[in-house]
């Protein structure tokens, strides 16, 4: 009888989530970056966007979402090209495994990454720079599908997104642009409701606008809805948008992955 | 089952096309049988279409032309179905470099897990000769342990059939041979065994039956020992008669010998005899001579 898809996708988890912890580069690079920008972008402003609403606490929200994005899309779709010419796909490839085996570990991976992650940022950000944490369960229950929902999306992307580079070589140049751009478009590091009109809406076609809101749903003050640009926090939206992203992402991957090089 | 064939190769044809390039025949109409429990070499210099024709049969590889079933599948046409299909073959790749940051035992444990009916990690480990490198990293292993890992990992889902791509490039001379005794305990566990390799010395040592191959074409098939009429040729004598050197080839050269003693009553001068080595013959073969 065939083994357990998912069950060996959740091994495949643990397997990649081994081999994570024991590359220091990678490991250093994931938790102390998204830290290291918060130290600097929270140094550099120091005023308040709203009464009791520090700069700060606005660009945790954003870090963490733009997090999801580069644990998930980014590092998945510069590493996936690498692992085509290490040769593991190929390996892959001849044994009995599932594409969605891999999928699975993959999602794994990056939801491990951005549990250590977001735990560093808000432990970093509300020592150092008074970071007010979610204080009620619904947010905290928020936060979590936001994190668990964002995981899968991202993965899902970065999956789909790794049959474009030609190899591992070439694959930082062609996605890392992406990422910087939408992280601009999407109110990561400026206040969103102050960026030019076409600029949102071009945004608000991404994932990574909506993971932002609802990042800020979970971490700035109820009142602080109202300056949004649709005055609410949308979360709705938000799922439904990260849902169909997942989908298509989903079929994409399915049609688009590939274990080696042509 | 005595005969029964695991691989059969028909008419099989694949060309390269690229840009840059402009097309290369690599396989030009291969027919191959291979039977249950053998251990069959394909033999033939660098570029000779060794890689691609194993790829195929493998499923990587898309083919022009021709039939191939293997455990009585076309690769190319596995479907839903493919993963009984691999479950029941092991691949063992040219040069791999992958999950360097783990560890043997924990690589070979975990592959386990992909197959249905897969052998013991630890006596797999054992018999690829890895028992003192079990928990080293990969990164750290030699090129001929980093093989057997590579061997190990073929074997692990218990396969019906092994592919072994050149298993013994850049193997030092004990290396070879303590692989060699390897892949001859696999044969005799029952397993089929594919091999290419362009060493003429490991086809002879391993192969029950080998394929030469040249320019994308099979050039001869037989035991190692029938290769190019070897057991048939004949034996050359030279020797020193009248300050000129004389030569007969002959299929009975001990009696030539006897002749030529008695002649000469007793030594005969410069006397030689010569049959041609394998490795003669392979060059021939593969127009190198």
């Amino acid at each position: 009888m065939r083994p357990n898809i998912i069950k060996v996708g959740f091994l495949r988890g643990g397997l990649e989530i081994k081999q994570f912890m024991r590359q220091r580069e990678s490991v250093v690079f994931t938790l102390l970056f998204p830290v290291m920008l918060l130290f600097i972008f929270g140094s550099v402003f120091k005023g308040d966007l709203a009464p009791g609403v520090t700069f700060s606490q606005y660009f945790v929200a954003g870090m963490i979402a733009s997090g999801l994005v580069n644990t998930g899309f980014q590092q998945l779709a510069i590493m996936i090209p690498i692992e085509r010419d290490f040769g593991t796909l190929k390996r892959l490839r001849g044994t009995p495994v599932s594409p969605i085996s891999y999928f699975i570990g993959k999602a794994i991976l990056v939801f491990t990454a951005m549990i250590v992650q977001v735990g560093a940022l808000m432990a970093f950000g509300a020592a150092l720079f008074g970071l007010n944490l979610p204080n009620t369960t619904e947010r905290w229950l928020r936060f979590a599908w936001l994190i668990l929902l964002g995981s899968i999306c991202s993965t899902i992307l970065g999956i789909a997104f790794s049959a474009v580079p030609k190899n591992g070589r070439g694959a930082s140049a062609v996605v890392s642009p992406i990422v910087i751009i939408l992280q601009f478009f999407s109110g990561v590091f400026f206040v969103f409701s102050t960026l030019p009109q076409w600029m949102q809406q071009f945004a608000a076609l991404f994932p990574l606008k909506w993971l932002t809101q609802g990042m800020r749903s979970v971490f700035l003050p109820e009142s602080f809805a109202t300056q949004e640009v649709a005055k609410s926090w949308e979360i709705p939206q938000i799922a439904i948008v990260l849902l169909v992203w997942t989908v298509l992402g989903t079929i994409l991957a399915l049609k688009s992955f590939r274990w080696s090089d042509k | 089952m005595a005969n029964e064939s695991a691989i059969s190769v028909r008419g099989l044809t694949k060309t390269y096309t690229s840009k840059a390039n402009g097309s290369k025949v690599a396989v030009a109409g291969i027919d191959l049988e291979v039977t249950k429990g053998e251990i069959f070499a394909i033999l033939g210099p660098n570029g000779a279409g060794k890689t691609t024709t194993v790829e195929i049969l493998e499923g990587y590889r898309d083919r022009d032309g021709g039939e191939v079933k293997v455990l009585g599948k076309d690769p190319a046409k596995l479907g839903t179905d493919s993963w009984a299909w691999r479950n029941r073959i092991g691949i063992v790749l040219q040069s791999t470099n992958d999950s360097q940051d783990l560890s043997v035992s924990e690589t070979v444990s975990h592959f386990a897990n992909y197959y249905s009916n897969p052998r013991d990690s630890d006596s797999v480990i054992h018999d690829v000769g890895l028992d003192e490198k079990k928990n080293a990293r990969i990164q750290s292993l030699s090129g001929g342990q980093r093989r057997r890992l590579d061997v190990a990992l073929g074997i692990i889902g218990n396969p019906e059939i092994l592919f072994l791509d050149e298993p013994t490039t850049g193997f030092d001379p004990e290396a070879r041979r303590a692989f060699w005794d390897l892949i001859r305990n696999l044969r005799d566990e029952g397993r089929t065994i594919l091999l290419t390799t362009h060493y003429l010395d490991e086809a002879e040592a391993l192969a029950d039956r080998v394929a030469v191959i040249v320019d994308g074409k099979i050039v001869e098939v037989s035991t190692p020992g029938n290769l190019g009429g070897r057991n048939t040729a004949k034996a050359r004598i030279s020797w020193l008669e009248n300050g000129s050197k004389q030569e007969i080839e002959s299929d009975f050269p001990a009696a030539e010998v006897a002749k030529l003693s008695a002649k000469f009553g007793g030594e005969v001068p410069e006397l030689t005899v010569i049959r041609p080595s394998l490795e003669d013959i392979y060059l021939k073969m593969i127009g190198q001579l």
